[in-house]
Order: structure tokens, then sequence, then C-alpha cells
């Protein structure tokens, strides 16, 4: 507040996400107002049609059911990351840089050559089948791949790493002292996870659930191929709108109910780390 | 239809043109599916003509189309699309009613491609490839040689779980229009609620929708029986002999891509130029030889060997028999009925 440069600093930030953001986002809401023409353009008429239409029981039961999915992959990501940048907060200072450059070395092939690998573990004729058979399993195996299930894996393997840094944060700045001093004070090991660590990690937690959330529920990618376009998730839906329907009026009016959502919870997140961080300010 | 030629193929293109492109004086522009004609074709043309050319490319039918609309068709010289698409562009006025005094190769094509229904007499499009719609199978992984649209739709023990089908609308519910005996293009909602119904049970049995890969099952053994376009079943035969394609006893849709001139061109000639430069067998017939697509170029598929022809057989129907299949039309409005059907049937448990 008392130093103005830093908003100097922050505008070519604004201005690219104003142009290639505010601006794109805009637009997609105006025409969730306009009619499809018959041959897939656009007739400037207004409606409200599109927006009741996302209401439909089958349209809402597709969100539903790409919120059950999104709900599901980032729980277990939080379960899975938050213990792994648990590990990793508490190995050796000089070996947590080289852990946490595994925890992102993903990153660093592209996002449909992670998921086909997972096609090719998992198929019915893949690696998995293939040592089981080794193994002297000869029993039709269950189906792997082309399910929710492959799908959940899917997501949380893509997004781990998000949650692993987002957690890995704050764990790695509380001071150790305080976990000492609550041992001191007789409490178990559990209690101070319990009752000292977690809820002063809750700011990171929060943020990797909304991410793994976030990023997964407008996912189109991994259930198409990982689902086997079985079952639908609301980006397979919009993806259909606009690349397959050509009615994009239809498409923006999801993409808007989409937005609202992530922005609602993005709006949650920011106030859960707001009042962690409040609450430590006044205890100290 | 071509939206999904195979990747691989289509990357090392990609490279290809972009280096091209960037150092030719650009005056006609061509929009294209990625690798769906020679990689030199631009080349070539500019070498035979003078005239120098722009490949663009476009991943689905329905992408070049929201450009087209957007433009007035302006930037766009000749484009590649399916014929219910070529079919809307000269519905808009978008497309260039075509004078085949410009055309002389047009005389190569088989007399059944200037009496397809979407444009009789070739007004305004010229197909550039089409073929049929049906069932690829492993003949050695399944006991009863299929040959009915309800061998996939309710297929018997030993295939359920190992059938996949085509996710695009069309085509999807052109499986079970043909399996009821309606038009390909029906848009009575009680009958498409019927197809509903049938394909909700198919898909039970099913063990992935699939538009791009299908043959790639096959070929591992993961899927015994899928539907497929017959020029994509020709991939998983290049791999495994043991691959056959059939047409169900039902029928089959035709699918026809086409060539359009735009109306707003302004090098026309250029532009009738280059569709009579395609026109040529052998340009032509790059396709057919690669592609392995069959292309209504007479003198192109009778230059095909005869080893090739026996080693993908249904490279051989002929004319006479695609054009007594029913073509894919534009259907308007009903392609929001047809959207929310297919969405009824992806989100069915």
């Amino acid at each position: 507040m008392q130093d103005r440069k830093p908003v100097y600093l922050m505008a070519p930030a604004l201005g690219w996400l104003t142009v290639f953001m505010v601006i794109p986002c805009l637009l997609i809401l105006a025409l969730a107002f306009f009619r499809r023409g018959i041959y897939g353009g656009i007739e400037y008429s207004f409606t409200l049609e599109n927006l009741a239409l996302v209401f439909d029981p089958l349209y809402a039961g597709i969100f539903l059911k790409s919120a059950w999915i999104a709900g599901l992959s980032a729980a277990i990501a939080v379960i899975v990351g938050y213990a792994a940048a648990y590990a990793i907060a508490a190995a050796p200072a000089r070996r947590q840089p080289m852990l946490l450059f595994f925890a992102v070395l993903p990153f660093w092939s592209n996002y449909l050559v992670r998921t086909y690998a997972w096609i090719v573990l998992l198929n019915r004729e893949g690696l998995i089948t293939g040592v089981a058979r080794l193994l002297g399993y000869d029993a039709e195996m269950p189906r792997l791949l082309y399910s929710e299930g492959a799908v959940v894996i899917g997501l949380v393997y893509n997004y781990l790493p998000f949650v692993i840094l987002a957690c890995y944060a704050p764990l790695s700045r509380l001071n150790p002292e305080i976990a000492e001093a609550s041992r001191d004070l007789g409490a178990s090991g559990w209690k101070t996870f319990r009752r000292v660590i977690l809820p002063m990690t809750v700011p990171g937690i929060a943020t990797g659930f909304v991410f793994v959330f976030v990023l997964s529920i407008g996912n189109f990618v991994t259930p198409a191929l990982l689902g086997g376009g079985q079952f639908q998730m609301i980006g397979n839906l919009v993806y259909a709108q606009f690349l397959t329907a050509n009615d994009w009026p239809f498409g923006a009016a999801l993409s808007m109910i989409l937005i609202g959502i992530m922005m609602g919870l993005l709006t949650l997140q920011t106030f859960a780390t707001e009042r962690a961080s409040g609450a430590r300010r006044e205890e100290s | 239809m071509a939206d999904r030629l195979m990747t691989t193929r289509a990357l090392a293109t990609v490279a290809i043109m972009a280096i091209g492109g960037a150092v030719q004086a650009k005056n006609l522009v061509v929009s294209n599916w990625d690798g769906y004609m020679a990689p030199d074709a631009i080349e070539s043309y500019t070498a035979a003509t003078g005239n120098g050319a722009e490949l663009v490319l476009h991943a689905t039918n329905e992408e070049i189309m929201g450009k087209l609309i957007a433009s007035k068709g302006k930037g766009y010289d000749v484009v590649f699309v399916s014929s219910p698409f070529a079919e809307v562009l000269n519905n808009l006025g978008l497309a260039e009613t075509l004078d085949h005094a410009k055309l002389p190769n047009i005389a190569n094509l088989y007399p059944e491609a200037g009496a397809l229904k979407h444009d009789p007499g070739n007004s305004f499009s010229v197909p550039y490839a089409w073929g049929t719609t049906g069932l690829c199978y492993r003949s050695d992984k399944i006991a009863e040689t299929p040959d009915s649209w309800m061998d996939l739709l309710a297929p018997a023990a030993d295939v359920t779980g190992k059938t996949t089908m085509l996710a695009t609308d069309r085509w999807l519910l052109g499986a079970g229009f043909l399996a009821k005996g309606y038009s390909v293009n029906e848009t009575d909602e009680a009958k498409v609620a019927e197809v509903r119904d049938l394909l909700i049970d198919a898909k039970k049995t099913l063990l992935a929708y699939d538009d791009t890969t299908f043959y790639a099952k096959l070929v591992s053994g993961e899927a015994v029986l899928v539907h497929a376009w017959d020029g994509w079943c020709n991939y998983g035969i290049a791999e495994n002999g043991d691959i056959r394609y059939v047409i169900p006893k039902e029928g089959s849709d035709l699918w026809v891509d086409t060539m359009v001139i735009m109306k707003s061109s302004e090098n026309k000639d250029a532009a009738y130029a280059f569709v009579n430069f395609i026109l040529d067998p052998k340009n032509h017939g790059w396709a057919a030889e690669n592609i392995l697509y069959k292309v209504p170029n007479k003198p192109a598929m009778e230059g095909l060997s005869a080893d090739f022809l026996d080693s993908f057989p249904n490279m051989k129907i002929s004319p006479q028999e695609l054009i007594g299949y029913e073509q894919l039309r534009d259907v308007g409005e009903a392609q929001r009925l047809y959207s929310r059907t297919v969405s009824e049937i992806k989100a069915a448990q």
C-alpha cells in the first residue's frame, strides 16, 4: 500500500490477461444469449434458451457427474500429494530440491503422451495384463481401461505435482520448533499432526484441491482417451458443441456456467487461505 | 470424414508444409485436412502452373465451416470439405458455380461421381475421395463372420466387450438407422428415439467409442470387431492380414469428401487450375495409394496394381455399388436433435 511502484510492474500481466482472457471470456458470455443459425452460424437475436437448456436434467446430470469425478480425483490427489509433500519437507534440506525435481519431472513430457502411457499400461493386452499373465494369472482380466476408474487414475496422475507443490510450500515453511513444543507439552505424534501441523497447512491443501478440481472438471482429453468416450464430462460436451454440433451459443452457455463454478471455488479457496493466515496472525 | 487422418503421418506433413508454405509467394490459399494430399502437392502445383500457393490445415469440417461462415469465404480459394458441408456452402451462396470448361480433367471422374445426390452434375463441388462405413474385424478371433449391423449392436458372447463404435454423431446414429432400416438422414423424433434406445443397449457391450485408433485396437487384439470407415480398416489390414472389412447386409452410408472453390476467391483461375491439377490421375491416385481411400478418378483407380487391390479388397468396391448407398446429407435444424441424442447415449449408464 505504501509503495505504489509494484502496480506498474503488474501492468504487463494485467494487460495480457485482459486482452487474452477477460475479453474472450466476455465474448463467450455474450454468445450464450444468441441463437444458433440453421447452418451453425450465429443468429443475433436475444434468447435465454441456451442457459435454460443447461439445467435440463440431461445436461445438469453431466455437470453432476463431472463434479463427482473431479471431486474424487481432487480428494485422492490431496491425500497422496500431501503425504508426498510431507515426506519431502521432512527429508534433509539438501535433498529436497532433488525430490521436488522428481515430483515435477512428468511435466517435462506432453500431457497426451502421459495419458497414452496409461493406455499402454491398462489396456486388455497391455503391460499390467502381461505381467499378470507372467505371474500365472490366466482368467479374464477385469476391465481396467475405458472406465471411470481409469479416468480418475489419469486425472490424479496428471495433476498430482500441483498438489505436491502446493502442500510443500506451507509444510517447508513450518517452524520445526512448533511441533517440538507440541510434543514437549505432551501431545502424541498424531495429535501434533492433527491439531498443529494440519491446520497450519490448510491453505496448501485448499489450493491443491481446488487446482485439481478446476483442472479436472473442465478436462476433456482424459475422459475421451481413458474413458473410451463412454461417459461425458462437461468438457467433452463443450468440445462437442463447438467442434461437432456447431452450436456455439449452447457451448458458450455451458462454458459460462463452468467458468462460474470455477470462479466460485477459487473465491472460496482465497477466503479459506485468508482466514487461515488471518488466524495465524492473531495467534502470533 | 478424413478429420482423423493418422497423426503420425500428419505430423511429418505439418513440418514439411510449414517450411514449404513459408518460402513461396502466396496467392492461392487451399484449406485441407492434414496429410490428405501429397506432401509435395503444393510445390508440384507451383512447378506445373507457375502459381504460388499456400496450404492451410483444418482438423474438422466444423472448424473450416466456422471460419468460412465468419469471413463469408474471404481468405480461402479452395477448400476440402465433406459433402454435407459443401451443400451448406452452396446453400449459403459461398460456393462457386463451376465452369467445367476450366476443369478439363473432370473428364477423368467416373460418371457416377457426377450423379451424387448432394450435387448432381458437380455444379459446385468436385468429389475427391469416397467410401463406405461398415464393420472391420479380426477373422482369426471371431467365431461367426459378421454380416449385419446387429452383429455389432447386439454382439455374440465371444465378441461382447471387444467392439468399438464411431463416436461422431452422424456415424454413431447411422449404425442404428441402418440396423433399423431407416434413412441415414432420418429426422423423425420417434425413430431417432428408437435408435437412441438401441444404441444405449449396444453401449453396454462396447469396449469403447473410438474414431481414431480403432484399427490399432484390432491389431493389438484388444478389440475384435469395430465400426469403421473402409479406408481406415485398410490401415489395420496393412498391419495384420487377418483383418477384414465387410459392408453389413443392411447397407452403408456413402461418404464423399469434396473440393469446393469459393465464390469470393480473387484467384479463380488459379483455383480452377489447382482443382484440375488434383484431378490429374497421377495426383489424384496419390490419395488411393497412400491414404488407402477410393478416389472417384477412373484412370487413377485403373492405375492401381492388382497386388495392391488384392491386399486391400475394399478398394475394389465399384462406383456402381457406392452410388447405391445413401449419402449423408445436411439435416439443418435436426443437427441439434442429433447432438442431444448422442449426449443422451453417452450419458446413459
